[in-house]
This record gives structure tokens, sequence and C-alpha cells, in this order.
């Protein structure tokens, strides 16, 4: 078990290297950096904007090559520092802070609700299988993956914020002369968010759904199941005390996915949405070539990852204790 | 029991009856239970599924129609209708220079794009903001994004199998050096890495078909990961079981146990993935097209089609742009999971119906 832990450590920090080292060589493939552009824009009223920029260059490590920029950066991420963005000079440790809470709350629910819907449709789907029931699950939630996330905000927002009115159609977190605080903030902000949630709710239930339905279809076609039947058992009893326990078991792999996904916010949606969370921000940060804070966004995201495999993994063998680890 | 037989004339009568209905029953009998060959049966259970055969049909229809509506129509992707209004104007200029009247006409051909038009007779679905047919450009969208799955999902399986199998063949070190290198494809977040890669084709100056071409290769790299554990874990588990312990045993060669043994077992699981992941890739290269870092315009994809409705006005009174490729992509991707999902059942030889 020790060995086993250790051995995972080892593997996770080779892993972090690996994912900060390739990320940041292709923002140096970049030919132009934004350093240079933002001091460029400069040249009018800044005479002296070139030594500026060569000195913040060199404050980055852009000045280096490749393998010297990525130690550079990597001494002082591993002190805590991931420097100030490009884009408007904050700290990037304070800027995630800031957006992260919005993006937190939002997967939060829609977490909660994904599991909440997802689970029993997969159960009931897999109980009446090739029923009626099991269809329309099916249809209604593959329907639910493959719809682009772009065109479905895009119908959500025409036919609930503009056709029907029912929400701001100027979008964001907040009406935009909205003045109040305390409780009425927190109504208007909740109210801004209830779009952006269902919307990510529908198209993360599929996955779920699909992976609880299988798993069932495949526990209950188990021998115990049938001597339990045998037996007398009651039906209720049989799906979720003797089924559905085991079919928890592979759902735990999915856990590992959630930890990162919490975090990360959702690019595609908070951008249309104009919420600015972290998903917003480090979509800005990705095209705009502020190196700093998509460094320190993706070393994050991929720390999660690591985390949530490693905490799957040991989950695995709590939950099943014929999983032995270090095999 | 032959004494028995014997002793009875009777029942050797019967029993020769029997012998003979036999005799005549082996022809009977082929006729009655068909031998099915696993591939027929896999087929079988296939179009069993009607969410599957719905799936294969749509996925028919839209690769035909994508592929052959063009043919019909003398409009591209990139046809701008002039059409709105086409006017000369004159205005009269009269004007005196030492004493003889001169006129002049200034004449002004306006010829105005025919944008954003409502659909009509002529522009089945209308026209979009740069009086392009939105019809035309869904179809020859409809060319691009449904081979750009293709093209990429089979590089991506290429790759998979090759470095999923060496390291599941081989083991050690090499399985060790190889899955450190997945794990770490496994672990990079996607979206921002696919942006990163865009921007700098675009900085790059890479455009045109160029750019769909790298746009592959993009996603291929950092797509390959999935498949290649599929693959390994795969083999791993094959390389314990018995009919591989007798192959070696035998001492078949090396070649002949991985084409003829290891890969036929591992396809059905490669095919199910291939599919689905072809669902994906169309969902991936619209999302990357929808932000503007895809394919380029004036190229059409159902992805920068669909960019159109980043316009408030466009998004408010135009479905009509944005709706059909939105359609079109749910429709081919819902199909590809259809296929998929069917095709996973098909092959589980635990499924009996």
């Amino acid at each position: 078990m020790f060995k086993y832990i250790v051995k995972r450590i080892l593997i996770s920090i080779i892993i972090i290297f690996g994912v900060t080292f390739i990320t940041y060589s292709l923002f140096r493939l970049m030919p132009d950096n934004y350093v240079y552009n933002k001091f460029a824009a400069q040249s009018a009223t800044n005479p002296n904007w070139e030594e500026q920029a060569a000195r913040v260059e060199h404050l980055y490590g852009l000045d280096l090559n490749v393998v010297s920029g990525y130690f550079h950066w990597l001494g002082s991420a591993l002190k805590g520092d991931f420097g100030y963005s490009f884009i408007d000079g904050a700290a990037v440790t304070q800027k995630i802070k800031d957006s992260l809470p919005v993006s937190f709350i939002m997967s939060l629910i829609v977490t909660i609700l994904q599991i909440a819907i997802a689970l029993p449709l997969g159960i009931k789907a897999a109980v009446n299988q090739y029923g009626p029931t099991d269809y329309i699950t099916t249809v209604f939630t593959m329907l639910g993956i493959s719809l682009p996330s772009f065109f479905f905000s895009g119908i959500m927002i025409k036919v609930f914020a503009v056709d029907l009115g029912w929400f701001d159609p100027s979008l964001g977190l907040q009406s935009g002369n909205f003045t109040g605080n305390g409780w009425e903030l927190f109504w208007n902000q909740a109210w801004h968010l209830v779009l952006p949630i269902f919307v990510s709710t529908v198209l993360s239930l599929g996955g779920l759904m699909r992976y609880t339905r299988t798993n069932m279809l495949e526990v209950l076609s188990a021998d115990y199941i049938r001597t339990a039947r045998a037996k007398g058992v009651k039906k209720r009893n049989i799906i979720y005390k003797h089924a559905f326990k085991n079919t928890a078991i592979p759902l735990v792999t999915m856990f590992s996915g959630i930890l990162a996904s919490l975090f990360c916010g959702s690019m595609i949606i908070e951008q249309i949405f104009g919420i600015q969370g972290i998903g917003y921000q480090s979509y800005t940060a990705t095209t705009q070539g502020d190196i700093p804070f998509v460094m320190a966004y993706n070393t994050f995201i991929a720390l999660l990852t690591v985390i949530g495999i490693f905490i799957s993994d040991i989950l695995y063998a709590i939950v099943d204790p014929r999983v032995k680890l270090g095999n | 029991m032959e004494e028995e037989q014997n002793t009875n004339p009777q029942q050797t009568e019967v029993a020769a009856e029997g012998a003979m209905q036999t005799v005549e029953g082996t022809e009977n009998l082929s006729d009655r239970v068909k031998v099915l060959s696993p591939a027929r049966l896999v087929l079988k259970r296939f179009f069993r599924s009607k969410l599957s055969v719905i799936g294969l049909v749509t996925l028919l229809v839209l690769y035909l129609v994508c592929f052959i509506g063009p043919l019909f129509s003398d409009m591209t992707y990139e046809t701008i209708d002039y059409n709105g209004a086409q006017n000369a104007q004159s205005t009269e200029i009269t004007y005196t220079v030492e004493g003889v009247e001169y006129t002049m006409y200034d004449i002004t051909y306006t010829e105005s794009i025919n944008l954003k038009a409502y659909p009509s007779a002529k522009h089945w679905l209308g026209t979009d903001e740069n009086g392009r047919d939105v019809l035309m450009r869904v179809l020859y969208g409809g060319q691009i994004s449904l081979t750009i799955g293709i093209v990429v999902v089979v590089l991506e399986t290429l790759i998979g199998v090759i470095m999923g199998g060496i390291a599941g063949y081989f083991g050690k070190w090499v399985d060790q050096i190889i899955m450190r290198i997945v794990d770490i494809f496994y672990c990079i977040p996607q979206m921002p890495i696919l942006l990163i890669c865009s921007a700098i084709l675009a900085a790059n100056e890479v455009n045109g078909i160029a750019r769909i071409y790298w746009l592959c290769l993009v996603l291929v790299f950092f797509g390959w990961a999935g498949t290649a554990r599929l693959v390994r874990g795969q083999i791993l588990s094959l390389r314990e079981q018995e009919f591989m312990l007798a192959e070696r045993s035998m001492g078949v060669p090396v070649r002949r146990k991985i084409f003829l043994h290891l890969i036929p077992n591992v396809l059905p699981l490669l095919i199910v993935q291939m599919t689905l992941g072809l669902g994906s890739v169309i969902l991936t290269e619209s999302t990357l097209s929808y932000l503007g870092l895809g394919v380029p315009i004036p190229y059409a994809t159902w992805g920068n089609i669909i960019q159109a409705l980043r316009d408030f006005t466009t998004l408010q009174y135009h479905f009509h742009i944005w709706g059909p490729p939105g359609i079109c992509i749910m429709l081919a991707v819902l199909s590809f999971n259809f296929v998929g999902d069917g095709l996973r059942d098909a092959f589980d030889p635990k499924m009996k119906k």
C-alpha cells in the first residue's frame, strides 16, 4: 500500500511535468508574444518601449530558449509565484481566486443535479430494458450529449431570454444597472445562473446515465440476482440493495473526472452567457497569449485531474474489497 | 436396447423410419438451421436494434446529401448573392463653362448584397450575413465536418493501436515509457491546448485548406491516448489467456500471433471506439470552428456557420442561419452514438437478444 502510494505520487509528478512542459512549449511556439505587442502598441507615447518590453520579457524568461524558459517558470511556480497576468497586470493567483467561486458554485449545482437525475434514470432504464422508459431516456440523454454546447445555449437564450423574456437577454452575472445588495443581489445573480446551469446539466446527463445503465444491466444479469429473485426478495430490495451497490463500484471511476470539472469551469458556456468565471478568464487568456495565467490554470487543472485519478483508485479499493492496490 | 429392438419388428420399423427421416432431414436440417458466421451474427444483432438502424440510415442520408446535393446547384459555399437590388441611379449635372452649357450624368451603379435573406425559393435556407446561400454552406460544411471526423479517427486509431499494441505486447520498460506518455496526454486539459494550437496556426498564417490539414493533425496528436490505453488494456488481458499460452507452446510466429489472433480480438472494441470517437471529433471541431479558431472562413463547416449566432440580432431573428448546421451536428453525433452503441451490443457475446 505504502509502496503503491509512493509510486503513484512519483508518476503524478512526472505527469504534471509533462503537461506543464507541453503547454509551455506550445505557447512559446507562437511567433508574436503578447508582451512585445502590448509595448509596441504604446510606441507612439512611450519612446523607450523596446527597452521596457525587453525588461518584462527578461522577467518572465521569455528571452531564454524554451527549455530554460520552462525551468525559469517552474522555479518561480514551485515557490508559489505564478507571476502577473499580461492582460491586466493582476496577480495570477488572485485572479484565479476571484473568478473561481462563480464557476465552482455552478459546477457544484450541475454535478449534484447530474447525479440526482442521471443515476435514477439509468437504473430505471436498465430495469425496464427495451421498454418505453428505456427508449425515451436513452434518446433524450443521448440528445444531450450530441448537442454542441454553443448551439444548445443559443437556442435556450433565444427561446427563454429573447422570445419569452423570462431571463435578462443581456446575460452576464447580474443585470446591468443593478445596484441592490444582500438577498436582492443574491436572487438577481441566482436568476442569471439558471440558464447556464440548466444547459450544462442537460449536456452532462447522458454520459453518467449511459454508464449507470450499462453497469446496472451487467449486474442485473448476474447469477446472485437470479438467486435473490428465486428466494423471493422484494424487487425494490434487489434493485437498490443488491444490484445498485455493485453498480456503484465502476461509478467510482467517474468521480475521478468530477474533481477537475468542479474547478475548471466551462469555457464555452461561460463565454456565451458572459459569466466571468474561471473558464471565461482562461478562454480570453488563451486566445490572447497570457502565458502566466494559462500556465497556472493548466497546472491547476492537471493537478486536480491527477489527484482525482488517485482518489478514485483508492476509493475503488475501499468500495470493492476484491481490488488490491499495487498489482 | 438393440436386442429389444430386434425382438420387436414394429419398433425396428419405426427406428428405421426415424433413421430415414434423419437421412432426409440432413438436407432439411441445413435449410432449417442456418450456421451463421460471427460477422453475420453481429450484423443480425445490430439490425435488430431500432435505434442503431435509425442512426445508420440518418448517417447515410447525411453523407449522400452533403456530397451529392451541391452538384444540383450552380452556387457554392462562397458564392455571394449580389441580387439584393441592382439599381442604377443617374443624376443630371448641368454646368456652364464660358457660356457653353454642358450636361453630365453621374451614374452610380449599386449592387447590393442579398444578405440575411429569409428562406425563399432561390435560397431554401436564406442567406447568411455575407450573402452566401446557407443551404450550400451547410452542405459543403457537411463535407468538411464529416470528412475531418473520419480522417482524425482513423489516424488516431492507427497511432493508438501501434502505441498501445507495443506497450501491451512487450510490457516492462517499453510499457512504462509509453504509458507515462499516454498519462501525460490524458491529463492535458483538452480545450485550452487546442485553443493554443489554433492560435499558433493563426499566428503563423497557416490559412486556407492547409489550416484544415493542420487542424486534423492537432486533433490526432492530442487524441490518440485514449485508444492506446484501451488497446493496451485489451492486449494485457488477452496475453494471459489460454489460447495465447497454447500459441506460445506451439511456437506460432510473432507476426501470426499479432495479426491473426490479437488484432481480431481487439477489433470489435476498436470499431465501437471509432464510431463513438467520430461523434466527439465532430463536436470538438465544431466547437473550435465556432470560436473562430478552427476551419477558417470562407471554407464552411457546421461549426463556423453557427458562429453567426455570436451576433445578437442574428441570434434573435435569423434562426435559419444558425439552426440548420446545429441540427446537422446534432443528427450526425447522435447517429454515430446510436450506431456505436448498437455495435457494442452486437459485438458483446454475452448479449443473447
